[in-house]
């Protein structure tokens, strides 16, 4: 298992006058050798639903490129703040606006590209890298454009700046942009002829011959006595590939034109490697702001705080202000639906929320909150909440209840205790744990007997976590536990208010009550069930 | 024309269930395994099979009945009934596609294809005739004598004859002649139909005169991949040609269509069949019951759990007649799930018209099946765990008629017991004394005692040996009070950590 990354580059005192050399918009100069990119999705993502957050926000996205960037977090207080000081420069309105288009054309550059790869035919080789170069050539000059009015902050964003100035003023970049207009524009002009008879194709000039639709239409016209829908609808005409007869056909279009295309044969000798190694980072990188902003500016939309959290690798002092379920707000705010907002903080020898109380008090939803805000803290990104002070942590450990697997034929409680066991040999006081009313299946004895072991071997790692569970005695374990509960509106009980609150856990819960809000009482379900 | 081999009196509903509403109990039943074993990796099986088990609760007994007289008929002709389908098939095979498709984007090629395809469905028809008349003594069943006399009569020679001659002037011989530009990335546009040049059309004036400079593409006969690409570039300029060849190859093509499908659901019983031969396993023909409250079985076993494990497992013996709700409780890994998962299957595969894996099954006919299991937690975090268990159970309390089947897991345990056994208690007796039948495995020994003194009840319990090992097999027997968590503890958390070793002893006694 990989390590996040630690204190112990070189800070920003140690370098010389010289201004640094703009490589990446996620680490800052000097650690660009920090990057440790995996590209398995973290085995708590699931569990906090966090899947469902990356997913929304790679959706429509470069997925294999954003995804191992969201997979990764750092334990690195000078990597984060890079990262958060390019984050407040983006979410300028200003800012953001130019990077989408950017990104868009170089998404289409490097889908050319790969496929240009796989073209084993010359002449169409050469068509998709010059329709590659055009839109590089356009992505690059106007993301220039937009940068260069902007009152940039962030040491990433500057850097950056200067660094396309100077690229795009370069001899190499302007002759490929001026080479590349001159050659598009030379075989746009060519017009051919196709003619199919049975299984051959012969390809000529195009000689003026006059259109044949309407003879053809007189020709079945007997047919049409009665309207007919057509039985399948138009497929959507591939703009971007060619099949191996358009490509074949293309071949004898390069022969009759054979001077225009040993001009494009000429160009593409010239330009063969034609996208800079930095641009390339950038547009990879740039995503992962973009793509977050922009999933979270709906939430902010609908008035959700968003904070920048103040990270410590070392002091495990936690308050968060006013957070929220990610996964839920996103939701809840699609659905016009109210999102509430909890409080917590741990001080000085306090480590684990015991959360008990009510169900659907909101016990999971602030369980997955809390895994939720370490995972955002270790990327860097902007989290929910008023304000956030947050421990940088090595992994994020969950443990949700499974679904019984067919193929897995260990009973439901020997997988539980397995994982559970595996869990706890990997952690260290470094990690945060999430732990969501474990050993269900089990007997009421069988439960508190078995939570209270957890816990106690989970205290004595000395990591960080929240606890769901009905069993109040959890809360009470040592003064490394607080207990918080979940709360109802004293007059309905089937009312939850979602809220959860620090206070000595009460053992009520309104099962009953619940079951008649869902009309499965037994007087309810006796005049539900039809004849 | 209609083919009536999945009900003596109407067409058979392929519709699959949508994704939007998928077979409520799938999930729990493991019923992708089922499916899977009777329909491989033919997608088209599996849509066919998962229909059945969709509308299984609509048939009556006379429809299981013929039925299950067919699948016999099939189990004793397995190859015949396979060359049947082969053919009726053969329009929707892929290596045969040729034959048989109608390019719907391609109105050029629909001219032809829709010709090529009236023939092909004549000769499948013809063809499949005569398999049919050969061998109809080997059949006994109602609905394969129906089906044979339906083919004598409506497809006699003098009807064949006369559709072929019909067919024969429609074909579409020109040359076509296309102008087109070079656009980005090489992509031929603004394509245009043209006027082909007199030359173009006479071999005679093409030996004779010169014509402009020009290259030839020959499409290589065996290559289909091109083949399709060549009709859809050449009839990209050709945008009007009637529909009405297009519209007479659906029509025939929708009887063959009618026939496969209701084949495809007994080939998907053979190939089951023939799986559980593999591994061991033997069938059975169930006997539906009219009659309430019945449910008895011999070696009943859970076919999935079968063919997930390639072998033979282990069966139970239950007679459950007269008494609606069975509570089974015991050990973890003892095979309750298991239990609960074979009960579900058999009754499913028995309304369907199958076998089902036992020595012996009979049980009442049910309007419907329910199954309740503990899940995950709801991943659309709505509510929290136990009240999406009763959101659940409000949902089967929207679905449910009297006379049916649910199956309970572990169900109102997110809870404590005490709460939980309450509600199990309230939802069940009121099940009960709608006429529906309930399975319920629980750990909540609270709840199964509340029914210590129902005679309604019977109880079964996983058992374990004296050294802790588990028989999987249920016996009748009460529930006990306690569980087993704390064995598995020891074993799996204190090989590497002998600091609490001793409270795991005393937890367990407790």
């Amino acid at each position: 298992m990989r390590e996040p990354v630690e204190n112990a580059l070189p800070r920003d005192g140690d370098r010389t006058a010289e201004p640094p050399v703009f490589r990446s918009i996620l680490f800052p100069p000097g650690l660009e050798d920090a990057r440790a990119e995996r590209t398995e999705q973290p085995a708590c993502f699931v569990d906090l639903n966090l899947d469902q957050v990356i997913a929304a926000i790679v959706a429509r996205r470069d997925e294999d490129v954003l995804r191992p960037i969201f997979y990764s977090t750092y334990r690195n207080e000078e990597i984060i703040r890079y990262r958060q000081a390019v984050f407040a420069d983006v979410e300028r309105a200003e800012v953001i606006r130019i990077f989408p288009g950017f990104c868009e054309a170089m998404r289409m550059v490097r889908a050319d590209i790969a496929y240009a790869d796989k073209i084993s035919s010359r002449c169409h080789r050469h068509m998709v890298i010059l329709r590659a170069a055009g839109l590089y050539c356009e992505a690059v000059a106007t993301l220039l454009r937009g940068l260069q009015p902007l009152d940039l902050r962030s040491a990433g964003l500057r850097d950056l700046r200067a660094y396309l100035a100077g690229y795009t003023d370069s001899h190499g970049f302007t002759t490929l942009a001026t080479q590349t207009r001159d050659v598009r524009a030379t075989l746009s002009k060519i017009s051919y002829g196709m003619l199919f008879r049975g299984d051959k194709v012969t390809v000529r000039r195009y000689a003026a011959e006059p259109d044949y639709t309407v003879t053809i239409l007189d020709r079945f016209a007997k047919f049409r006595q009665t309207h007919v829908e057509p039985p399948a609808s138009p497929r959507i005409r591939d703009d971007f590939s060619l099949n191996h007869i358009e490509e074949g056909i293309l071949e004898f279009v390069a022969r009759l034109f054979a001077e225009q295309f040993q001009m494009l044969e000429e160009y593409v000798a010239r330009h063969s490697q034609f996208i800079d190694d930095t641009v390339a980072t950038f547009d990879r990188e740039i995503g992962f702001f973009v793509a977050y902003l922009a999933f979270i500016d709906r939430l902010r939309q609908a008035g959700l705080p968003f904070c920048r959290p103040d990270v410590s690798a070392s002091s495990k002092d936690t308050d968060v202000a006013e957070s929220f379920d990610l996964a839920l707000a996103a939701k809840l705010v699609q659905e016009r639906g109210g999102v509430v907002c909890n409080d917590f903080r741990l001080t000085d020898a306090e480590r684990l929320i015991v959360v008990s109380g009510p169900n659907q008090g909101g016990k999971t939803t602030f369980a997955r909150m809390f895994g939720q805000l370490h995972f955002l803290a270790g990327l860097g990104c902007p989290v929910p909440g008023r304000r956030a002070r947050l421990f940088l942590a090595d992994q994020v450990f969950t443990h949700f209840e499974r679904e019984e697997d067919i193929t897995n034929l260990r009973g439901k409680l020997e997988d539980d205790l397995v994982r559970l066991h595996r869990t706890c040999q990997v952690m260290t006081s470094n990690s945060v744990v999430v732990l969501n009313e474990i050993f269900n299946s089990t007997s009421l004895e069988d439960q508190v007997f078995l939570s209270t072991k957890v816990l106690e071997q989970i205290l004595a790692i000395d990591a960080i976590g929240v606890c769901v569970t009905f069993i109040d005695a959890l809360s009470k374990l040592s003064e490394k536990t607080v207990s918080m509960v979940s709360t109802v509106v004293p007059d309905d009980p089937a009312v939850r208010t979602f809220a959860i609150v620090r206070k000595p856990a009460d053992g009520l819960a309104y099962a009953l009550s619940l079951a008649e809000k869902r009309g499965v009482t037994y007087a309810q379900l006796r005049t539900r069930v039809r004849p | 024309m209609k083919t009536f081999l999945m009900h003596p009196d109407r067409d058979f509903d392929v519709r699959p269930p949508s994704p939007n509403e998928p077979i409520l109990f799938a999930r729990d039943l493991e019923l992708d395994v089922l499916v899977g074993a009777a329909a491989g990796d033919d997608r088209y099986l599996r849509d066919i099979m998962s229909a059945a088990c969709a509308s299984a609760w609509t048939n009556d007994i006379a429809t299981i009945r013929y039925r299950q007289a067919i699948l016999k008929d099939c189990l004793a002709n397995p190859s015949l009934v396979r060359q049947f389908y082969a053919i009726a098939i053969e329009p929707f095979s892929r290596e045969r596609s040729w034959y048989f498709s109608l390019y719907g984007r391609d109105p050029s090629a629909m001219l032809g294809s829709g010709v090529r395809t009236l023939q092909s469905c004549l000769d499948v028809l013809a063809r499949l005739r005569n398999a049919c008349s050969a061998n109809a003594s080997r059949f006994d069943s109602q609905g394969f004598h129906q089906l044979f006399d339906t083919l004598e009569r409506d497809l006699n020679d003098a009807y064949l004859a006369a559709a072929r001659t019909d067919l024969n002037n429609l074909t579409f011989r020109r040359g076509v002649l296309l102008s087109a530009q070079v656009g980005d990335g090489g992509k031929g546009v603004a394509t245009m139909l043209r006027k082909p040049q007199p030359r173009d059309l006479s071999w005679v004036r093409q030996v004779l005169t010169p014509g402009p400079q020009s290259f030839t593409l020959q499409l290589h006969p065996r290559d289909d991949a091109g083949a399709q690409a060549f009709s859809e570039l050449k009839n990209r300029g050709l945008s009007l040609i009637s529909d009405a060849v297009y519209q007479s190859a659906e029509h025939v093509l929708g009887f063959i269509k009618a026939l496969r499908a209701e084949l495809a659901f007994y080939i998907g019983c053979l190939n089951l069949k023939e799986q559980l031969d593999r591994i061991g396993e033997s069938i059975a023909f169930p006997e539906a019951s009219e009659a309430p409250r019945r449910f008895q079985c011999r070696n009943l076993r859970d076919v999935c759990l079968a063919l997930t494990m390639g072998r033979g497992v282990v069966g139970n013996d239950v007679d459950a007649n007269g008494r609606p709700l069975v509570i089974i409780t015991g050990a973890n890994r003892g095979g309750k799930s298991t239990f609960l998962r074979s009960v579900g299957l058999a009754q499913l595969m028995m309304q369907c018209g199958l076998f089902v894996a036992a020595d012996a099954f009979t049980s009442t006919l049910h309007t419907g099946l329910f199954t309740h299991y503990r899940h995950e937690e709801d991943r659309s975090m709505r509510s929290g765990k136990f009240d999406e268990e009763l959101v659940r159970m409000g949902t089967i309390a929207d679905h449910i008629h009297r006379r049916a089947l649910v199956l309970f897991n572990e169900s109102f345990a997110a809870t404590n017991e005490q709460e939980g056994s309450e509600i199990a208690r309230q939802v069940v007796s009121a099940l009960l004394d709608s006429d529906v039948s309930v399975f319920f495995v629980s750990h909540m020994y609270e709840f199964a005692r509340l029914f210590l003194d129902d005679d309604r009840t019977l109880f079964l319990r996983a058992e374990r040996g004296e050294d802790g090992t588990r028989s999987f097999r249920l016996r009748e027997a009460k529930p006990l009070s306690k569980s087993f968590g704390a064995d598995l503890y020891e074993r799996i958390f204190m090989p590497s950590n002998a600091v609490t070793g001793t409270q795991a002893k005393a937890g367990a006694g407790g």
